[in-house]
């Protein structure tokens, strides 16, 4: 373990010097005060409707339920709405408003929206050229000519690259709550939460509903999609072992996971699709109650499938990096 | 003319490198079919071959970069692919350029290096930079560096782990004479301490100036390997003359018979063609002590010598003469 140290600092040294993460920074602060500003509006237009939360809930639990009517809605989103609309009487019932604004709502929703594209992306940054990088420099020779042997190489680099996920996550959180606070206050951290919503089909099961502080919803959703970004950064880190230009690695990630995205919204009829790392990233709205977008999925099947896609990346990228010739 | 009598060999120093049969087939093709050598203690060891012939590739084998498919590489007795650490900790190596981190300062780049070495601290690392002639600048960003700088930065880390044994692969590649001739200096100033210090390139002139000993490698195979000085005994001996009264002179050398006048293609086997090239120039091949005899008759004959030039011909008509016609494959 001791001699394994000074090569994580140098990895670590290598990313941060390279600014990486300044650019992570630098579009958090970019982008996140252009969300705020959105969710403004839109509360302000909400305010405008009808003061009273309880008011706009039950418009919108009548809105699904007129859309439910309708026959021209395919039956797939029908199965969606019914869910919501079960949802939020449950939160109706127990006088509960799950859109109460607050910077801590506000970076769950961030969080919630983030998961599938935002932060792969971010994680991306970070990734796709860890291995690729070195190649294309010709700095792979001089790392890989050192006394020390190929998987401990990779393998700082892949701790540097766990660091650098967990910092993006926590970075995002503490700027969507500062920057946020500074529109709709600092509060929220206590505000209950309902979690546990078991969704078979078009019906919720809310046996097991209980209510957490959001603080602990906001610890365990950043914990899911922590998961999730590193999932999608050592299946980056493979595809830089494999491919030698970076924008090639780049390109070969956000192609996989943008197919994910667009599975997703094309949704259920093909069940193999849930096998794919890209369809199992919103692992948040499993908290939340949001039906998964193919039948058959769970949390424990979603994390199941990650940790598997994950463990795959790591064996082919370990197996090749200390096999492989350096021929350029 | 590689193997010692056993008698001589005790007397010689310790190998710290032994490239024993390696053979390394790529897609189907023997790039490198059969190379053998050994590189001693204190001596400067050229690797000579045109491009394309094998000697990076080779050279990636040496330091765990390509894995052979036959063959072994020993460097102090221990086998690279078997124990690449300790066998690595015995290598300081610039391959094809010094590749450094742009992003980096000089000092950071040690730093990095020393990381990835055992017992090597900040003082080793001052110790390089001013080895290599560097505190200016060591400071600096990587990026802002020429190539020279970067040059010597590369051997600085190549250094930093007290190596034995040095591998440089075309040293001299983008470096001006002046630099060149530094490093002729540093080289020979390391071989002196006791280090082996390996060299590839595909100048003879280069490893004739800077070598001891050499091996010539064509088409992956070690065509040849000696002493510096035994392998250009068999290489022709170029004269360029520049004359005042071309036409006199011509008359005077054909009437030698040791020399042998070329026509205007012979530039394209000499190493300096801008010489040969030039207007008015004459190419002969003759034995060097006629020269000096020949000036002396041209000067009393009233024929202006203006320059005389030994050149020293191209690898690839030593080759020629290596594998007798066959050339380059």
């Amino acid at each position: 373990m001791s001699d394994l140290l000074p090569l994580v600092h140098n990895e670590t040294l290598k990313i941060w010097k390279k600014k990486r993460f300044y650019v992570i920074l630098l579009i958090l602060l970019v982008l996140v005060p252009i969300f705020t500003y959105a969710q403004m509006t839109l509360s302000r237009s909400d305010d405008e409707r009808g003061g009273d939360w309880r008011n706009q809930l039950v418009q919108q639990i009548a809105d699904y339920e007129n859309a439910l009517a309708s026959d021209r809605i395919p039956e797939e989103w029908k199965q969606y709405q019914r869910v919501m609309v079960q949802q939020l009487s449950y939160y109706l019932e127990h006088d509960v408003n799950p859109n109460a604004p607050g910077a801590v709502t506000f970076t769950r929703g961030f969080l919630t929206n983030a998961a599938t594209l935002f932060i792969p992306l971010l994680v991306l940054a970070i990734a796709s050229d860890l291995v690729s990088g070195e190649r294309a420099g010709g700095t792979i020779k001089q790392l890989l000519t050192r006394p020390v042997r190929r998987w401990k190489i990779l393998f700082s680099k892949v701790a540097a690259l766990v660091l650098y996920i967990s910092l993006t996550i926590v970075a995002t959180v503490l700027v969507c709550y500062a920057i946020s606070g500074l529109f709709f206050g600092y509060g929220g951290w206590t505000m209950p939460v309902f979690t546990g919503f078991a969704v078979t089909g078009s019906s919720v099961d809310t046996s097991h509903v209980h209510d957490v502080p959001q603080w602990l919803y906001l610890a365990m959703q950043a914990g899911l999609i922590w998961f999730a970004a590193l999932t999608v950064g050592l299946l980056a880190l493979m595809v830089s072992v494999l491919v030698r230009g970076t924008a090639a690695s780049l390109v070969t990630m956000m192609a996989a996971i943008i197919t994910g995205t667009i599975l997703v919204n094309m949704a259920s009829s093909w069940s193999g699709a849930k096998y794919l790392f890209a369809v199992n990233l919103e692992l948040g709205g499993y908290l939340d109650g949001t039906p998964p977008p193919i039948e058959g999925m769970s949390l424990v099947f979603s994390l199941a499938v990650l940790a598997v896609w994950s463990a795959a990346a790591l064996v082919v990228a370990f197996g090749v990096f200390t096999k492989q010739d350096i021929m350029n | 003319m590689t193997e010692q009598s056993h008698s001589e060999s005790q007397a010689q120093p310790e190998v710290l490198l032994r490239v024993d049969k390696l053979r390394k087939r790529i897609r189907g093709r023997w790039i490198i079919d059969d190379v053998s050598f050994e590189v001693r203690a204190g001596e400067i060891f050229g690797f000579l071959g045109p491009n394309g012939a094998g000697k990076t590739t080779t050279i990636r084998m040496l330091v765990d970069l390509i894995r052979p498919t036959s063959g072994s590489v020993q460097v102090c007795g221990r086998d690279v692919r078997r124990e690449p650490e300790q066998a690595l900790e015995q290598i300081g190596c610039i391959v094809e350029n010094p590749e450094v981190y742009p992003y980096l300062t000089g000092r950071e780049n040690l730093a990095f290096a020393a990381r990835m070495l055992r017992g090597i601290g900040a003082a080793r690392i001052d110790e390089v930079v001013r080895l290599v002639g560097m505190t200016q600048r060591i400071d600096d960003k990587v990026r802002t560096y020429s190539l020279g700088m970067r040059q010597r930065l590369g051997i600085a880390m190549a250094l930093l782990g007290k190596p034995r044994l040095l591998i440089l692969d075309e040293p001299t590649n983008g470096l001006d004479p002046k630099g060149i001739k530094e490093l002729r200096a540093f080289v020979r100033m390391l071989a002196g301490q006791g280090m082996g210090v390996f060299i590839s390139s595909h100048l003879l002139s280069e490893i004739q100036l800077m070598c001891d000993r050499v091996a010539i490698i064509g088409a992956g195979r070690v065509l040849t390997t000696g002493a510096v000085h035994e392998l250009t005994a068999d290489a022709p001996s170029y004269v360029v003359w520049q004359l005042q009264d071309r036409e006199a002179g011509l008359r005077l050398l054909e009437r030698e018979p040791q020399a042998e006048i070329l026509g205007p293609d012979a530039a394209d086997v000499l190493e300096d063609t801008a010489l040969a090239a030039a207007p008015g120039a004459i190419v002969t091949t003759m034995p060097p002590e006629l020269v000096a005899p020949l000036v002396a008759r041209m000067t009393e004959a009233g024929i202006g010598v203006d320059a005389v030039q030994p050149v020293m011909p191209t690898l690839e008509s030593l080759f020629l003469k290596l594998t007798e016609g066959e050339g380059i494959v």
